[in-house]
């Protein structure tokens, strides 16, 4: 089994996010990257479902040389070997492209992203991959088994849960509850050093899409405290002045 | 040049982000001048697809293959391509639900579309066609220009709200033509939990975290958020610990969601926790600790211990239901 996992390089969860040059750029200035989480996820699974010979994990990266600590990571957690195609990643569709362009004649079995970046949150290249490749796609999973040619999948639905069978090649953008993400042990952190990192140039694409600014949502005004034996005084500012019950 | 807005059906019946969709879409419409025409796949009966039009559609495309009845993302995604380019629609607008997040990508690479997802308002209404769309887990927002001549749009839940526009809605059929090889999952079995309200639809949310001490203390947090019509949902330790399911985790690792009540109780809020609840409308907090940063972004606030308020306020509830 060949699975290729779709890595995105993104600012640590606990970052607060400002912007610079008139608000049109992400100020990246002391901000630490990691693995996006729910791509760690992924990781995890496919390293799972590939443990003790079943098949080999490849990580995908589209992005700038400077990501290559994170490549190294997924490394460590892991994966076999790496790619990373040479470009600063313009938005979803860009990505996708590039990821469907290298895996197009690699014949992976199975593609893995996680749900969205934690950026940008998009959730769209798993499915544009799909697209692209002329694949099924399963976006926002819950749980992934594979039993010989069948993939037997639950995924999120409002208020609920789908399951569904899915035969062949198929990519899936991966939730919480596919995997326990898996930490570097020190072996795979000494290995991540030597296992082959790939850099491959990008397509070109027309372009259909671009951030022209950012916003940070309006600041909040001061909070109206309520006294704890006064509970009735909430019910009462929740219906007549804040309007919501 | 029009714009289609697809509407998607759970057992036969539109959910209210679907008539937002189409509010949305019919705002689009007037923007560009053009007509709204809407398109649904799987059961739905005509008194159903007749409602799109008090939202403002004129024209409802009903497609019920047998294929069709139950969610096939790749299929589903060719049938909507394939209306908006017989339609001769340049704008595709969804709801950025479960299902709505698969298709939305699909259906933008086959008409070579830019994507605005997660969009909480209108598109400017100039040739620059910008959409604020969330990033960064709903600590900021980007505004995403679509330069493609094809646009996709998949609107957040709650952000647009429900618009009448009473319009006479023509149901027409559609079919197109369906390859197999777009019917390459199968779906066994359907769970939805009828009697709670879904929480990324939510209006209302009812939210705890370590503070409750133990899953076996939620009763009190059901039984608020039963009476307020709300939906209960937890902070990442919460769900980590497995004492509530992983559906229920609100934060920038779980899901975004934008109420317009959201109740934090024994949640501190970290950055992490905001940056999934941040654009909820009005924030009330719950918490014992008087310094917990989640007070800084709260609309009202209670200092206090949560078995002692949340009783309390069941009960102030009560009375005010009379």
């Amino acid at each position: 089994m060949k699975i290729l996992v779709c890595i995105s390089n993104v600012p640590d969860t606990t970052t607060k996010i400002t912007f610079t040059n008139d608000n049109t750029e992400f100020n990246t200035a002391g901000v630490q990257y990691i693995v996006n989480p729910y791509d760690e996820i992924a990781l995890s699974r496919a390293i799972e479902l590939t443990e003790g010979g079943k098949g080999t994990v490849t990580v995908i990266n589209v992005g700038e040389a400077a990501n290559d600590p994170t490549i190294r990571k997924a490394l460590a957690i892991g994966a076999d070997d790496a790619v990373r195609v040479n470009a600063a990643p313009r938005d979803a569709y860009f990505v996708a492209k590039q990821i469907a362009e290298y895996a197009k004649d690699k014949d992976f079995d199975i593609i893995l992203t996680g749900r969205e970046s934690i950026d940008y949150n998009g959730n769209q290249v798993a499915a544009m991959v799909g697209e692209f490749l002329d694949i099924p796609s399963v976006s926002i999973i819950k749980k992934l088994n594979i039993e010989g040619d069948t993939a037997t999948i639950e995924r999120e639905i409002e208020g609920g849960k789908e399951v569904l069978t899915v035969s062949g090649k198929f990519i899936a953008s991966c939730a919480e509850g596919v995997a326990e993400p898996k930490i570097p042990n020190m072996r795979g952190i000494m290995s991540a050093r030597t296992k082959p990192l790939a850099v491959v140039d990008a397509v070109a694409i027309e372009e259909v899409s671009k951030v022209t600014k950012y916003e940070t949502p309006a600041p909040r005004g001061t909070v109206k405290l309520i006294p704890a034996d006064q509970t009735e005084q909430l019910i009462s500012l929740l219906h007549s002045e804040a309007k919501v019950i | 040049m029009s714009v289609l807005v697809y509407v998607e059906q759970a057992e036969g019946k539109f959910k209210k982000s679907v008539f937002e969709a189409v509010s949305y879409a019919k705002a689009i419409a007037d923007q560009q001048s053009t007509n709204l025409t809407a398109i649904s796949i799987g059961n739905v009966a005509e008194g159903e697809l007749k409602e799109l039009g008090k939202y403002g559609a004129s024209k409802v495309l009903n497609v019920s293959a047998d294929q069709l009845k139950t969610f096939v993302n790749q299929a589903y995604a060719s049938v909507i391509a394939a209306a908006a380019e017989k339609e001769g629609a340049d704008i595709v607008v969804l709801s950025n639900s479960f299902s709505g997040k698969g298709l939305a990508p699909r259906i933008a690479v086959k008409l070579k579309a830019g994507l605005a997802d997660g969009a909480v308002e209108l598109p400017s209404n100039d040739d620059k066609f910008a959409v604020k769309k969330t990033a960064f887990s709903g600590k900021a927002f980007a505004i995403t220009e679509l330069t493609s001549a094809n646009k996709v749009i998949a609107l957040n839940p709650n952000a647009f709200g429900v618009k009448e526009n009473a319009t006479d809605a023509s149901i027409e059929a559609f079919s197109a033509d369906i390859k197999q090889s777009d019917l390459g999952t199968v779906i066994k079995d359907i769970v939805r939990a009828t009697d709670k309200v879904s929480l990324p639809d939510a209006e209302l949310v009812v939210s705890a975290g370590r503070g409750l001490k133990g899953p076996e203390n939620w009763g009190m947090i059901e039984e608020l958020a039963g009476l307020l019509g709300a939906a209960t949902a937890c902070s990442k330790p919460v769900s980590d610990a497995d004492w509530r399911p992983h559906s229920e985790h609100v934060g920038q690792t779980g899901i975004a969601i934008s109420p317009n009540l959201y109740i934090a109780i024994g949640i501190s809020g970290a950055i992490q926790h905001l940056a999934g609840v941040s654009s909820s409308k009005v924030i009330v907090v719950i918490n014992k600790d008087p310094e917990a940063p989640f007070f800084k972004v709260a609309d009202y606030g209670i200092v206090g211990d949560a078995f002692e308020v949340v009783p309390k306020l069941i009960e102030a509830l009560k009375a005010h239901k009379g």
